[in-house]
Order: C-alpha cells, then sequence, then structure tokens
C-alpha cells in the first residue's frame, strides 16, 4: 500500500503530488433515519486525480455534494486548504475555487454553448450592478476579457462548431463537455466530476479521459471524480476511494484497490453479516 | 379611405392598449422564469407603486391616519412638492426594498416548497400589500401627474382631417406609454443577453442547482427579480394610473395580464409582448366590428374567450415552452 503522506508523493509517470487540498474528517451524513455516509475520512492531494467508486447507492454523489456544500454532515469536518470550513452555501463554496459537474447533466437549458461557458466565469467577475445596468467601464471590459478566455476553453474541449448553439439540441455526449466546459470556466482549484463517463459510448469515453488527463496536466487542476467503470478508473486516477453502503471499504493505488478482497466483494456482490 | 382611416385608428388604439398589457404579463413573466412562482400580488404591486409615487410627489405623510388615530395629532401633508422624476428614483428605491423584504420574509423560508404554496403565499401577500397601501396613503382616488402629456395628437388629427375628411383620434400618453415600455423591453433584453446578471437570471431560471455551483446566490437573485419585477410594476402604476387615476381598480390590470400570459405564455417575454399586442388589437377589433351587432362591452370579456380558446388548442402558448408527455 501506498503511504500518501501530508508531503505528497510522486506518481508513476512523475508528477508531483503536493499537500492536502481537501481533506474529509469523519464525515457522518444522515437523511432523517438513513445513513447515507457513515464516519468516512479521505484526502485529495494537491495535482492528483483523485476517484470515488463503488456500488450504486454507495454513498458517491452524496460525498460530493457536501464537498461542494450542497449537504452539510451532521458529524465530522471539512477542511478546504488547510482551514476548517464552517457550514458554507455552495455558490460560497464556487467562490472559493471548487467547481462541479453533475451525474444528470445540469446545463443551462435555454442558453448557447458559449453563454453556459460564460457563466461558469461568474466567479472571476466583478463589475457591480451599476456598470452592468449601463454597460460601462468595468463591466465591457470585463465582458470582453471573459470572453478570451472562454475561447480558450472552446477551442481546448474542440467545441468550436457548435458555440452558437442551445445546449439543449446537442447531443448526449457533447452537452457533458460543455458541462465540462463551464466548470472549467471557473479555473478551479479543485474540480469535482460526478460520473463524466457515465451514458457514454467508448469514443466518448476515450475522448473525456484525455480531456481530464490534459486538465490536470496542463493546469495542474486537482480534480475528485465519481466513476463507474472500472477500466477507466484504473487508467486515469492516482489514488481511488471505495465506498459501499455509506462506508469506506478501500483506499490506495488503484491496483491495491483491485487486489483488495473486501472490495472485490462489495463488486461481485457478497452478503453483508 | 375613411373607412381603411377609422380601421388603422383601431388597430393603433390596441397596440398601444396591448403594450400597456403587455408591460403588466411582463412582470408576471420576469418572476416565474427566475423562481417559478406565479406572482399573484403583481397587480398590486403596480398600486402600491403608483400610490407611494402620488404620495411622494404631494408631499403625503404616510400612514396619516393611523397617527391621527394613535396621537389625535391630525398631519396629511408635508407642505411641499417633489420633482416627479426625483420620486420615481424614490420609489424606485421602496421597490428595492420591498423586494428585500419579501425575500427575507417570505421566500426565504419557502424554499423547495411546492407551487401552489409560493402562489398561495402571494396571494396573502397581495392581500397585505393592498391593506399595507390604503394605511399608508389612504384609499381615495388620487390623480396621477409626472408630466406626460395627455390629449389627442392634433397634428396626426388634423393632417388626416384634410387630407381625408377624417381626424384620426390617437391620445399623447399612449404613444408615450408605447415610447416608454418599448425602451423598458429593449433595455432588459440587453441586460439579460450581455451582462453577467442577466445571464445569472437565465441561469437560475433554467437550474437551481447548477447556478448554485457556479457560484451565483439564489437570494441575491430573487431580490433582484423582484426589484426588476417592481420597477415594471411601477412603470405599469404610472402609465395605468396617469390614464385613469391611482385606486383599487388599478390593481385589477393583473386579471387582464392572464389572458396575455396564457396566449404568450409563462415563460416568454416576447411572448408576453406579442401575446399583448393580439389581446389589445384583438379586443379593440371585435368591439368595432362586431361589438354594435351584439350589443357592445365586448372588451370586458373578448380576452377571456380568446384565452380560452388557447386553452383548448395549444396550452403551451404561442412561445411557452412545449409541453411533451412522457410515457
Amino acid at each position: 500500500m501506498l503511504d500518501a503522506t501530508q508531503q505528497g508523493y510522486t506518481t508513476p509517470d512523475g508528477r508531483k503530488i503536493g499537500g492536502p487540498v481537501m481533506e474529509m474528517k469523519n464525515i457522518t451524513l444522515r437523511f432523517g433515519g438513513v445513513t447515507a455516509l457513515q464516519d468516512i475520512s479521505f484526502d485529495i492531494l494537491e495535482g492528483e486525480i483523485r476517484a470515488i467508486i463503488g456500488p450504486n447507492g454507495a454513498g458517491k454523489s452524496s460525498m460530493l455534494n457536501v464537498m461542494n456544500g450542497f449537504y452539510h454532515p451532521q458529524e465530522g469536518e471539512v477542511w478546504f486548504r488547510g482551514a476548517k470550513r464552517g457550514p458554507m452555501k455552495p455558490h460560497a463554496i464556487a467562490h472559493q475555487g471548487i467547481a462541479r459537474t453533475f451525474q444528470n447533466i445540469a446545463l443551462f437549458k435555454g442558453m448557447s454553448t458559449l453563454d453556459n461557458i460564460m457563466s461558469g466565469r461568474l466567479t472571476k467577475m466583478k463589475a457591480g450592478m451599476l456598470s452592468q445596468a449601463f454597460w460601462f467601464g468595468k463591466a465591457e471590459k470585463e465582458e470582453v476579457e471573459h470572453r478570451e478566455a472562454v475561447e480558450k476553453i472552446i477551442d481546448f474541449l474542440e467545441i468550436q462548431a457548435i458555440r452558437k448553439t442551445p445546449v439543449s439540441r446537442l447531443p448526449y455526449g457533447l452537452q457533458k463537455r460543455v458541462e465540462l466546459g463551464r466548470a472549467l470556466a471557473a479555473e478551479p482549484s479543485l474540480l469535482l466530476l460526478d460520473e463524466p463517463m457515465a451514458g457514454m459510448n467508448v469514443e466518448e469515453k476515450e475522448d473525456m479521459c484525455r480531456f481530464i488527463l490534459d486538465v490536470n496536466d496542463e493546469f495542474g487542476t486537482t480534480i475528485a471524480l465519481i466513476e463507474h467503470d472500472m477500466g477507466v478508473v484504473m487508467d486515469i486516477a492516482d489514488r481511488v476511494v471505495v465506498l459501499d453502503y455509506g462506508k469506506k471499504i478501500g483506499d490506495g493505488l488503484p491496483a491495491d484497490v483491485r487486489a483488495d478482497q473486501a472490495v472485490i466483494d462489495a463488486y461481485l456482490g457478497v452478503s453483508h453479516d | 379611405m375613411v373607412d381603411f382611416l377609422i380601421f388603422l385608428e383601431v388597430v393603433l388604439n390596441g397596440l398601444m392598449a396591448g403594450v400597456m398589457y403587455a408591460l403588466v404579463a411582463l412582470g408576471f413573466v420576469l418572476i416565474f422564469k427566475a423562481s417559478g412562482i406565479f406572482n399573484y400580488a403583481q397587480g398590486v404591486m403596480a398600486l402600491f407603486a403608483a400610490a407611494t409615487l402620488v404620495g411622494l410627489i404631494n408631499g403625503q405623510v404616510p400612514f396619516a391616519h393611523m397617527i391621527s388615530a394613535i396621537t389625535g395629532v391630525k398631519v396629511h401633508h408635508f407642505g411641499w412638492h417633489i420633482n416627479a422624476f426625483l420620486a420615481i428614483a424614490l420609489t424606485g428605491l421602496v421597490m428595492f426594498a420591498l423586494a428585500v423584504v419579501i425575500e427575507r420574509y417570505i421566500l426565504k423560508h419557502l424554499v423547495n416548497q411546492e407551487p401552489i404554496i409560493l402562489f398561495m403565499a402571494t396571494i396573502g401577500l397581495a392581500f397585505f400589500m393592498e391593506g399595507f397601501s390604503d394605511l399608508m396613503w389612504g384609499s381615495e382616488l388620487k390623480a396621477l401627474d409626472v408630466g406626460i402629456p395627455k390629449g389627442i395628437v392634433e397634428p396626426l388629427d388634423e393632417a388626416t382631417f384634410n387630407a381625408f375628411g377624417y381626424g384620426m383620434y390617437i391620445d399623447w400618453l399612449d404613444v408615450y406609454a408605447t415610447a416608454i415600455a418599448i425602451i423598458l423591453v429593449v433595455s432588459l433584453t440587453l441586460f439579460s443577453q450581455y451582462t453577467k446578471t442577466g445571464r445569472a437570471l437565465r441561469a437560475v431560471a433554467d437550474d437551481h442547482q447548477a447556478a448554485l455551483s457556479v457560484g451565483i446566490s439564489l437570494r441575491r437573485i430573487w431580490v433582484i427579480v423582484w426589484t426588476i419585477a417592481g420597477i415594471v410594476a411601477l412603470v405599469a402604476g404610472i402609465m395605468w394610473g396617469s390614464k385613469s387615476g391611482v385606486q383599487f381598480s388599478l390593481s385589477l390590470i393583473a386579471l387582464k395580464a392572464l389572458p396575455v400570459l396564457i396566449l404568450g405564455g409563462f415563460t416568454s417575454i416576447p411572448g408576453a409582448i406579442v401575446g399583448g399586442l393580439i389581446i389589445g388589437v384583438g379586443e379593440k377589433l371585435f368591439e368595432y366590428s362586431i361589438g354594435p351587432m351584439i350589443g357592445g362591452a365586448t372588451e370586458n370579456w373578448f380576452a377571456y374567450v380568446l384565452a380560452l380558446a388557447f386553452l383548448i388548442f395549444r396550452p403551451q402558448g404561442l412561445f411557452g415552452d412545449k409541453i411533451i408527455e412522457r410515457v
């Protein structure tokens, strides 16, 4: 097993992984009488791709929702960049530099690809209401500047052809890509991806894998992702957390996790007694 | 030729009446799009805005009756008159304060509730504001004059009379109201298309969760939306108030907006405008052509019958989101 200490480590392909970006400490989340997450702790280190895997209903999406503030755990602490995070609203957490995508695509359906990605820049824009209302000074300059940043993301994701298309008309795979673009537009320091490859064909999956690796490589973005496809996880993740029935049953390098008996049991459905 | 001029006059007057309907409907659409709330209080907001404006212009003492009932001091007016433009700006601030109060004390507590519960809350709000408006400014009929010219457009009247022997009747107030409404709609459209707050408004209208995840505060957006709806209500209140005085019946213009919404769809700003124009022109033409045959006064019901017909054949309206049934 890998000893991922607080100082980080070096990956087999030679990337330097730094100190912790986010630490989950003894997180317990309940909905009424149902315990969705039970006493879960793990960390996400600077620059790594961290996968959260597990069978259906294991609590993976709940975990992501705790990270970006949609859910507030009853017990436990979330630490972000070395400071304990209080009960913050999701929009405030977005301003801290945490962006996410959704399992069931949540794009702004009435808008074009360009506008969707532009709205991802919101946390970076500072112009006041008055300046915007009359479109002078700061607001105008800002729109132009941020438009450039958005065009770079569009080039990066190779979606130039659909810039002006309303997203509701795009095929599923492209919608997923636009959603990734919207999250990237915030230049997040931590990117959360909820099943980025769900429902995709092999070709689309390969594209998406490439984009995720490129984002990590080129921008140095720390990524936490939920994924079902074990093959994909083995290929792109640096470390893996395994959840089952709201409990953590494994944590480590992909190869170690795959060889772990508890993980195999969870995936193959050994009875819990 | 005279027949054509009369027809043209009817259509023009219809278009201008339609703009006024559209203005009221717009207030509904803005709030419905951003928060899924059908704001029953929109008409009362127009009444409240107009009453506040009159009160400010005339230097009326707010809550005068209550003050004299409690303290015995008889006060009615401060004895000053405020410039109309300043008064409009101040009323705008009052509408902003109202939006903050509504968000803080009503909407915040009803997040994620069923639409019908929010609808009931706005009915309560309507009754409350109606009473509050009476308490604050009195319930008598008040004249509103912000300096918009009224009366017949004489050059047009003379020109058509000299040329064709029939003077067309168009009211200055309608012309100004139309111009102001057009400016308002164009600037709202530009604001929502080309600014980050406009984009945030559209984002919230589309998907609350996703909007939160890109850093949009729903509470802030709701205050902005209700402020804009309040300002639209103020403009509608100024127009209708200048035309027929400020009194309780002003709040009933909201009822005229309902058929407009059914035609235009609850989620479409262009729909509200086109729907308003169709109803405005439709009811004037119907009154002019068929009205005399069936005893007149068709303007009272024409809009609702048209809306009923739409509900049967195209329930989502002209531009509303298409309803797709999934089985």
